[in-house]
């Protein structure tokens, strides 16, 4: 019997849980706001979804109702990308040891 | 570009978004680890458009949008301040559920464009996944909405609470399994439709009753929900990367969430139940007499802590409103200089977000290994010689631990009362975001310094 291929994504659903799971347990406690923007940035990753829908339009209609939809989720999610990563940058630049020169 | 070359390059960058989240284990690894999420991002974008290989006009709209929502997220990101990070996660949020409510709709629309069937026929378990994806994504925006609102003071932080509230959540979240199972059998667009509409409503009903006291728990579980709706819609793209992403965001805010009720010592169904912090001060107050306290001047404060061998800083969300934040590294400079050893002791739900102090001292150019958590730092507190109380309250209130009767009982705190002085800057007696007194005013060994947190410091500076 052959099986559904949503097995398999469940599979490596549940897998990332767990992984996540024990990768956030060990993010230091002073990185936490770092952690919230930048797991913002890459949850932005459904632009993939966003750019299919937009894409979806033929040469002559470039914007249907359907791809509208797609081209607002990707100004959306563009937003949360650039400002995510960059914001994250910005905060963790910040982050320095004491200077050993005592 | 073939399926199965593009989901494997989906699979690494799923990898890529684990090792961004791992590196964040220490701020050393932590840039690497940003760059591997940038890394990541960039190849799920290409081979998105390799594998559609629609390079016609609407590509050119494709990237015109894409620059566009860039250059906003990226002048949003260089010009907020640090202190409104909360607010800017939160907006940050509504953004990504908006954006899986749009994709969901989409798909809807135009299933074909999906491979996911035709419209009136998209596969059964398709519609699930998108009817999930599209629910909870509008949750997580109006949630978020209404978080951002009330960080930003745009809504009153006070609770919103009314008869039956709990019976209208329950019975718009029934509805919302009923319609879903009703729109997988009839494939009706209005039922899909309404679907979203309610849970817009939901989302909204569930955060109005949450006090502000209780943010960092709702923007950590909002950060979760967002993660569940790209998980949904992982599923409905059959996309790897989107899968993985959403089970890690989903489960980092679950978790920070879980963190934040600890810290505050409450049940995560209390939170969301919401109700606190806004009705029991009156009562509390009243009962209370009239105890005497010492206040101090800049001069005395200097003046102990010249004398001291050890100090503790104790920040909280009101050195972030003072924006006290360099005014008090300064202060600390000096008492390093006469050769005081001075370290910061972070409560877990300082500030208005899970680790929002330490961005804040950080960027006041605070070494970060001279910054502890309360675990690291609770027991020198008996040991040190000053503890100076800048803008927290409630997070050092030993009632926590003497009176079973206090709304705070059993909430861990800082044993600050151990110290053999304390300096408690604040502007008045006034109680703090929990609504009840703090006994650490009245002690013996306190020195109440009334004044704005970031002129008191610079004050004590001058004096020293």
């Amino acid at each position: 019997m052959e099986i559904d291929p949503f097995i398999f994504r469940l599979s490596i659903f549940i897998l990332s849980i767990f992984v996540g799971y024990y990768v956030v347990w060990s993010v230091t406690p002073s990185l936490h706001t770092p952690l919230m923007s930048v797991t913002n940035a890459i949850s932005s990753v459904i632009i993939v979804g966003a750019i299919i829908a937009s894409l979806s339009g033929k040469d002559e209609a470039v914007f249907t109702s359907s791809s509208l939809f797609g081209f607002f989720a990707i100004i959306l999610a563009a937003v949360n990308i650039f400002g995510g990563f960059l914001v994250t940058q910005r905060m963790l630049a910040m982050y320095k040891k004491k200077k050993k020169d005592k | 570009m073939s399926a199965n070359l593009s989901a494997i390059l989906y699979l690494i960058s799923g990898v890529l978004f684990i090792l961004a989240l791992r590196g964040l284990s220490s701020p050393e690894t932590s840039r690497q680890g940003n760059l591997f999420g940038i890394i990541g991002m960039i190849i799920a974008v290409s081979v998105t458009f390799l594998s559609v290989g629609n390079f016609s006009s609407g590509f050119i709209y494709v990237l015109i949008f894409l620059a566009l929502g860039g250059s906003i997220g990226a002048f949003i990101a260089y010009r907020i301040p640090m202190t409104a990070m909360p607010e800017l996660v939160a907006g940050f949020h509504s953004l990504v559920g908006l954006a899986a409510v749009f994709v969901a709709i989409s798909a809807f629309i135009n299933p074909e464009a999906f491979n996911l069937g035709t419209p009136g026929n998209i596969k059964l378990a398709s519609l699930i996944e998108m009817a999930i994806g599209a629910a909870v994504g509008a949750i997580t925006f109006s949630g978020s909405v209404i978080a951002f609102l009330k960080l930003q003071g745009l809504m009153s932080g006070a609770p919103i609470t009314f008869k039956g509230q709990h019976f209208l959540n329950a019975l718009i979240l029934i509805s919302i399994f009923v319609l879903t199972f009703y729109l997988c059998t009839t494939q009706s667009s209005k039922l899909f439709w309404i679907l979203i509409a309610i849970s817009f409503l939901i989302g909204f009903l569930i955060i109005i009753p949450i006090g502000g006291a209780d943010m960092p728990v709702v923007i950590s579980m909002l950060n979760s929900y967002s993660g569940w709706a790209a998980a949904g819609i992982g599923f409905t793209l059959e996309n790897t990367a989107l899968i993985i992403t959403g089970a890690l965001v989903g489960s980092s805010g679950a978790i920070l969430s879980y963190i934040m009720c600890k810290g505050m010592n409450r049940s995560f169904f209390s939170v969301i139940l919401g109700g606190f912090g806004g009705t029991e001060q009156s009562t509390t107050n009243k009962n209370k007499e009239q105890r005497p306290v010492k206040s101090g001047n800049a001069d005395d404060a200097a003046f102990l802590m010249k004398n001291a061998s050890s100090v503790i800083i104790v920040p909280g969300y009101g050195m972030a409103v003072a924006q006290a934040q360099h005014a008090l590294r300064e202060m600390v400079d000096t008492l390093k200089k006469n050769g005081i050893k001075v370290s910061y002791a972070i409560h877990p739900v300082a500030g208005r977000m899970p680790g929002h102090m330490n961005v804040l001292l950080a960027e006041a150019n605070v070494p970060y290994d001279e910054v502890f958590e309360l675990e690291e730092i609770n027991n020198d507190f008996a040991n040190a010689d000053v503890a100076f109380v800048i803008g927290a309250n409630d997070v050092t209130n030993p009632v926590a631990k003497t009176d079973p009767q206090s709304p705070i009982y059993g909430m861990p705190v800082l044993d600050v009362e151990k110290c053999k002085s304390v300096l408690f800057v604040k502007r008045s007696l006034s109680p703090g975001y929990a609504g009840i007194d703090n006994d650490l005013f009245y002690k013996e060994n306190t020195l109440m310094l009334f004044a704005d947190a970031k002129k008191m410091t610079e004050d004590i500076t001058k004096n020293l």
